[in-house]
């Protein structure tokens, strides 16, 4: 009850702010001023588009594959499968562009099998995911490989479906 | 008929009594399935001599508890006796015949003449033939009564099963408790009987893969506290350790050689998981293995010529063997889907190892000179396992619903024992060698 009530003040004040932001832009642009030319990333008035893949608005985009970053594998296998690739060319893309950016490939494991060969593993799903990337322009000191085996999982039902939750590469920023 | 024996035994929970170490919630072992061939046996009550007070759990129900979980005995209870004689004069072997008791141990517990510690005064007896079997006097210093009665029994055991006991050992064990951010690891070490659990790291991060050293002193371990697989060597009595390996990739599955001079571990500095053998003494770390494939989990034969490794290069796991000086690994398990985490028997004849077959994982035994498996437990999540040091049980981690317990096998299969922790998953058992 008490979230309820703090979302609908969020949404009241949000709209509050939207309504006083979109106010001026209501004004009819001077025809004799060009404009700018916008500098790339700080354009906030325009939605991103989602195929931009070095915007980095687009994290926050759920229309852009740059706001996906979990990549799920076979059991006992590290083969990206092609529903995922373009998760991880839109993350390749967004690292090429960027040089500073630094991503930890966190590979996992399902809870079947033991431990240690886990750790092996996510290695090899996160070394997988690391290849894909260098081969699309990200470069190797930018992506570092950390395996987390079976002792990470986000799911602890002992069936496929929850398996398959945690058979993953989790691409995480460091720098964005 | 080896049920109906065993309605009484499963009314017996043997609880790891006293809690004065309450920072550790406590290991309660309970035996699954007993064996229909158990001897029965009488532990009398010992006469209790020494200077200071004698303690809430009585040395001869320390006794009886450990023999009875070995599953090949079946020790009387204290209430059914009719009488209890502390020395062998006062025996008369008759009326314990009546009882049906086979073997009757009798003794006394005094402060030796240096004032320190105790002494364990007793013998053993065959009721039938009235032969003293066992004369000893097992001296422990202060605050080593239930280590002393320990002793006892593994003296008892040796004596009538011709294996030494292993009850004067220890185990450790990796606990994880809460979720997501409130995540908690604990590596813990205990009496063998579950007693006395204390932790001696902990951690927000995972750890994993115990190890003891030869000496029992030391226990090697993987700890993610860096945000990485690292491994660790720490003495377990003083907490004291020592970073052994931080490398890039993964640092894992340590195992220390025989004589305790080397360690075997998993390095994936060169792009995948390979077998090194680091020496301890001057660091230097030499690869062995050299293939793409996954391998890990290395263990030393007992008298370190081979090491017995995971390795998927034929496609799924099994289990490989090579020198420690490097060369051509050779297949060893050739049966079944997955075999890995092996374990070698303290005579280097089995090996127990987590068999997957489909969505099941049991414990099974491969023998190396038959060339066979043998399955040991009915699990579907088994894993694990640890041979205990006279190779009578072998203990391994289990699932409970969806809680990881332990549990413990015979190495024939007959006799099975949990281990259960109150709260949070145990898991990664590690039985230690004898504690001399």
């Amino acid at each position: 009850m008490k979230n309820a009530w703090k979302l609908a003040l969020a949404v009241l004040i949000a709209l509050t702010l939207a309504a006083c932001q979109t106010a001026p832009k209501a004004k009819p642009a001077t025809p004799e001023t060009a404009p700018e030319p916008p500098k790339t990333d700080v354009d906030t008035s325009a939605a991103p588009n989602p195929h931009d893949y070095a915007d980095a608005r687009n994290f926050d985009n759920p229309e852009s594959l740059l706001s996906k970053r979990v990549i799920y594998f076979d059991f006992d296998k590290s083969t990206v499968r092609p529903e995922y690739r373009g998760i991880v060319s839109a993350h390749a893309a967004y690292a090429k562009a960027h040089g500073s950016a630094r991503v930890t490939l966190e590979g996992h494991a399902d809870e079947r099998g033991t431990r240690e060969y886990n750790l092996g593993l996510g290695e090899r799903r996160g070394n997988a995911v690391d290849a894909l990337m260098a081969a699309q322009g990200a470069s190797s000191n930018q992506l570092t490989v950390v395996s987390y085996g079976e002792e990470r999982p986000v799911c602890r039902v002992s069936d496929e479906e929850c398996w398959s939750l945690n058979r993953r590469v989790e691409i995480v920023y460091t720098a964005k | 008929m080896m049920v109906i024996r065993n309605v009484k035994k499963l009314l017996f929970i043997f609880i790891a009594a006293l809690s004065f170490q309450t920072a550790q919630a406590q290991l309660e072992i309970e035996i699954i399935s007993g064996n229909a061939s158990a001897l029965p046996i009488a532990i009398v009550p010992m006469a209790w001599q020494a200077n200071d007070p004698a303690p809430a759990t009585r040395v001869d129900e320390i006794i009886s508890g450990d023999l009875y979980r070995s599953g090949l005995f079946d020790p009387m209870d204290v209430g059914d006796m009719a009488e209890k004689p502390t020395d062998g004069e006062a025996i008369r072997f008759g009326n314990w015949r009546l009882l049906k008791v086979d073997y009757i141990v009798v003794g006394q517990v005094r402060t030796p003449p240096d004032g320190d510690g105790y002494e364990l005064i007793y013998q053993l007896f065959d009721v039938h033939t009235q032969e003293m079997l066992l004369s000893r006097i097992t001296t422990v210093g202060p605050g080593d009564l239930r280590f002393g009665a320990h002793r006892v029994a593994d003296s008892i055991y040796e004596a009538l099963t011709g294996v030494p006991g292993a009850f004067s050992t220890r185990i450790a064990y990796i606990t994880a408790t809460g979720l997501g951010n409130d995540q908690r690891y604990e590596l813990v070490v205990a009496d063998a009987d579950g007693f006395g659990p204390q932790s001696i790291v902990g951690s927000p991060e995972p750890l994993l893969s115990p190890a003891w050293s030869p000496d029992g002193r030391h226990l090697a371990y993987v700890s993610f506290e860096q945000g990485n697989s690292a491994i660790y060597m720490q003495d377990v009595s003083t907490g004291a350790r020592e970073l052994i390996s931080s490398g890039k990739g993964i640092n894992g599955a340590p195992s220390f050689s025989p004589d305790g001079k080397r360690m075997a571990l998993t390095l994936s500095r060169t792009g995948n998981p390979e077998i090194n053998v680091r020496d301890m003494a001057t660091g230097r770390t030499n690869q062995v293995t050299q293939h793409w494939s996954i391998d890990t989990e290395p263990v030393w034969s007992p008298d370190g010529r081979y090491i017995y490794f995971t390795s998927d290069r034929g496609g799924r796991p099994q289990i490989y063997r090579v020198s420690p000086e490097g060369g051509n690994p050779q297949r060893v398990t050739l049966e079944g889907d997955y075999n890995a985490r092996a374990s070698i028997s303290p005579d280097g004849r089995r090996i127990a190892v987590a068999q997957g077959r489909g969505n099941e994982y049991r414990i099974a035994v491969w023998d190396i000179e038959t060339e066979r498996f043998t399955v040991l437990t009915p699990g579907t999540l088994d894993e694990s396992p640890s041979f205990a040091p006279n190779g009578s049980m072998i203990l391994y981690a289990t699932r409970e619903g969806s809680r990881g317990v332990l549990s413990a096998v015979s190495a024939d299969g007959n006799v099975r024992q949990r281990l259960i922790l109150s709260e949070g998953d145990v898991r990664e058992p590690a039985w230690s060698p004898v504690i001399r």
